[in-house]
């Protein structure tokens, strides 16, 4: 076991994995000789050589649609998009090809990349730094994708995503990169994409969130529990495929759902999880789900992106409108 | 070398013989034997056969839409005698000739534009890429192909095309520019057939030729006339050694004329003039090849009844795609990941209840 940051745990996942299989090639913007923006790669490049670890040219498309060619032809590419907003670029070679190529061609070709995306908000960035696009990727037919909450999720979800044989989107709560540390193991371990995890068990009312949504949930739930509220918190991992079951069961149980997310709330995983309320927990509806999350605006700038952030306050105070209801 | 001589900066334009099949520059005159040449011609007799019945199959509506070939068929005949079972075809989707050279077969063509995922797949022909509709976008597959080859040191070279359309977009830029870094062997094989469906190039770009963008991306690139099929082989032979070598990537313009509709849903008297297509029908590859293969006392085949016999065996092929077996629901969802998400088997399942309640209520 080692103290690690989720930073420390995605290295280390991606070093484990580079030792582990030849076929394991790194690359984006800075990736190679800098480590990256963020220094998640750092160390790579020097340990495995600049053909295994390296920098590409600068253009997300190109970076995408390379790593669809490599996989053709039997790497297992992992890549960076270097913030969230630069992704776009990329989007008609991950829809149009990474995502179907396997269906394309009956199963003949494979594409097992790994798309890693550091996302989301807090951090005092410029425009494009900031922004939530789980659910664009979460939307497309032949993607999965992935989002961990701690360094021990990052490094076993990371695993699991760059030994899948389909193309992962793995996101990654930038803000929460140096903010958590937390004793990971250092041997190699996956955990299963898919899955949610009950992070601590209630009555009352079902809290959903993912990524750096958790941190914050986590204290609105002690704000809750003073407030004799018992909530259940569910850490999502997993965007696509959805663990319907999990939340299903927990909504029967409580009779309500409060969902957290950074991302604009319309046609977001918000309202795919309010769906998943009324298909599966309909009669079970103590109030109506409720959706925390962003404006359908752009991620404001510093200055005023406190206003766009979701804090334990607002949290506590959604939740304890759902439980009055 | 054609690459040094032939400068895209120049405008030259690499050709070896002229419209009436003589040799106008003998220099350059591949090493070719007698067999390749009838081999050649054949392999665009066939093509332009199959292309024809394609188009009529798509008439007496038993196909969707088709994308006919006719005019272009010296740029695939010449990669497809060129291409080794190891090299990689990165398709666009005008290049029937080179598909089947590779090992495609009609009937899996004919399924594709029937509308089965299954023709798009090619299981025979080794190394090959599935016919890309997003245009542009395939060639950084073949940048990614090459990237492979070169980290495990092999020696095989990427067949990459794309239409004149196609050099507009960010992929094709990028995708010029990531080989060039990477030195990957990628031959990327532009068909200038001068539309973009109906825009003319001239409202494409303003480069004087498309060769000449090879330049600004640090690889070597050359003007070829596409509708002389000694030219294609000979500049695309060179190409092979230089990307096979481990130099890097080529960029080959083939100028040629899309002497058909874009696809069947086109009608091409809307933006052209029949002059201007009755100037290019003088370059026609077919009937180039094929005069000098008389002048030269190769031809002695009668060429009406190798029609007839391709035409049966196209025929048969058609058939055989048009008696493939039904559509079902499972090929909708099998393929869609590599372990199916519960998502989708709910769907399945949902789906085969109504259909169960539909057959009840007959």
């Amino acid at each position: 076991m080692s103290v690690m940051t989720l930073v420390q745990a995605i290295n280390n996942a991606l070093d484990i994995k580079l030792a582990d299989d030849r076929n394991v090639v790194v690359y984006g913007e800075d990736v190679g000789f800098e480590g990256g923006v963020f220094r998640v790669t750092e160390g790579l490049q020097q340990k495995y050589g600049e053909n295994r670890v390296f920098d590409s040219p600068l253009a997300e498309a190109a970076i995408a649609g390379t790593a669809v060619g490599m996989a053709i032809a039997g790497l297992r590419p992992i890549i960076e998009m270097q913030f969230d907003g630069f992704s776009y670029p990329a989007l008609n070679q991950i829809i149009s090809h990474a995502a179907r190529i396997h269906n394309r061609t009956r199963g003949r070709y494979k594409t097992p990349i790994v798309i890693r995306i550091p996302y989301g908000g807090g951090i005092n960035a410029l425009e494009h730094h900031s922004e939530s696009p789980e659910a664009i990727y979460g939307h497309i037919p032949g993607l999965k994708v992935v989002i961990p909450s701690t360094p021990h999720d990052a490094k076993g979800l990371l695993i699991a995503s760059i030994e899948s044989d389909d193309t992962v989107i793995f996101m990654e709560p930038k803000r929460i990169y140096r903010a958590i540390k937390q004793e990971v193991s250092d041997e190699k371990f996956s955990i299963p994409i898919g899955k949610a995890k009950v992070i601590s068990e209630g009555t009352d009312v079902t809290v959903v969130a993912f990524g750096a949504m958790i941190r914050e949930c986590q204290k609105a739930l002690v704000m809750a529990k003073e407030a004799g509220i018992s909530a259940e918190l569910i850490d999502l991992r997993t965007i696509y495929p959805i663990d319907r079951e999990t939340i299903a069961k927990s909504i029967q149980k409580t009779g309500r759902i409060v969902i957290v997310s950074e991302a604009p709330s319309s046609f977001g995983v918000g309202a795919e999880l309010m769906a998943i309320a009324n298909e599966e927990a309909f009669l079970h509806l103590e109030a109506p789900p409720k959706r925390v999350s962003g404006f359908d605006t752009i991620v404001p700038l510093p200055k005023g992106e406190h206003f766009y952030l979701q804090t334990p306050e607002k949290i506590f105070y959604e939740i304890e409108r759902t439980v009055k209801f | 070398m054609i690459f040094d001589e032939y400068k895209p900066l120049e405008n030259k334009l690499f050709r070896i013989i002229d419209n009436d099949g003589k040799v106008i520059n003998p220099s350059y005159y591949p090493n070719i034997s007698d067999d390749t040449l009838l081999k050649a011609y054949k392999s665009l007799l066939f093509a332009r056969t199959a292309d024809t019945m394609a188009v009529s199959f798509q008439r007496q509506g038993r196909m969707y839409t088709y994308p006919p070939n006719y005019g272009q068929e010296a740029i695939s005949v010449a990669a497809g005698l060129l291409m080794r079972s190891d090299d990689w075809l990165v398709p666009a989707f005008r290049e029937m000739a080179a598909w089947l050279a590779k090992g495609a077969t009609l009937k899996e063509m004919f399924m594709y534009f029937m509308g089965y995922e299954e023709g798009n797949v090619f299981r025979n022909a080794n190394h090959m890429l599935p016919i890309s509709v997003p245009i542009a976008s395939q060639l950084l597959h073949a940048v990614g192909i090459g990237y492979e080859i070169n980290y495990n040191k092999k020696d095989e070279v990427v067949f990459a095309f794309v239409g004149d359309g196609g050099t507009s977009t960010g992929d094709f830029n990028e995708a010029l520019n990531f080989a060039a870094v990477w030195k990957t062997p990628v031959i990327f094989i532009v068909q200038n057939n001068q539309y973009a469906i109906s825009v003319p190039f001239k409202k494409q770009s303003a480069a004087m030729n498309i060769a000449v963008k090879s330049v600004a991306f640090g690889m070597p690139g050359v003007k070829v006339d596409g509708n002389d099929f000694f030219a294609m082989y000979a500049a695309l032979k060179e190409a092979h050694e230089y990307a096979k070598s481990g130099k890097g990537p080529v960029l080959i313009e083939a100028l040629t004329y899309r002497m058909g509709a874009h696809t069947t849903s086109d009608d091409p008297l809307k933006y052209r003039t029949k002059e201007e297509e009755e100037v290019w029908a003088k370059t026609d590859p077919k009937k180039r090849l094929k005069q000098y293969l008389i002048d030269h006392n190769l031809w002695k085949e009668d060429e009406d009844q190798l029609v007839l016999q391709y035409k049966k065996e196209i025929e048969r092929q058609f058939e055989e795609a048009e008696n493939y077996k039904p559509y079902e629901l499972d090929d909708v969802f099998k393929f869609m990941y590599t372990d199916m998400p519960d998502d989708l088997k709910r769907q399945k399942v949902e789906y085969e209840n109504f259909l169960a309640w539909k057959e009840a209520r007959k």
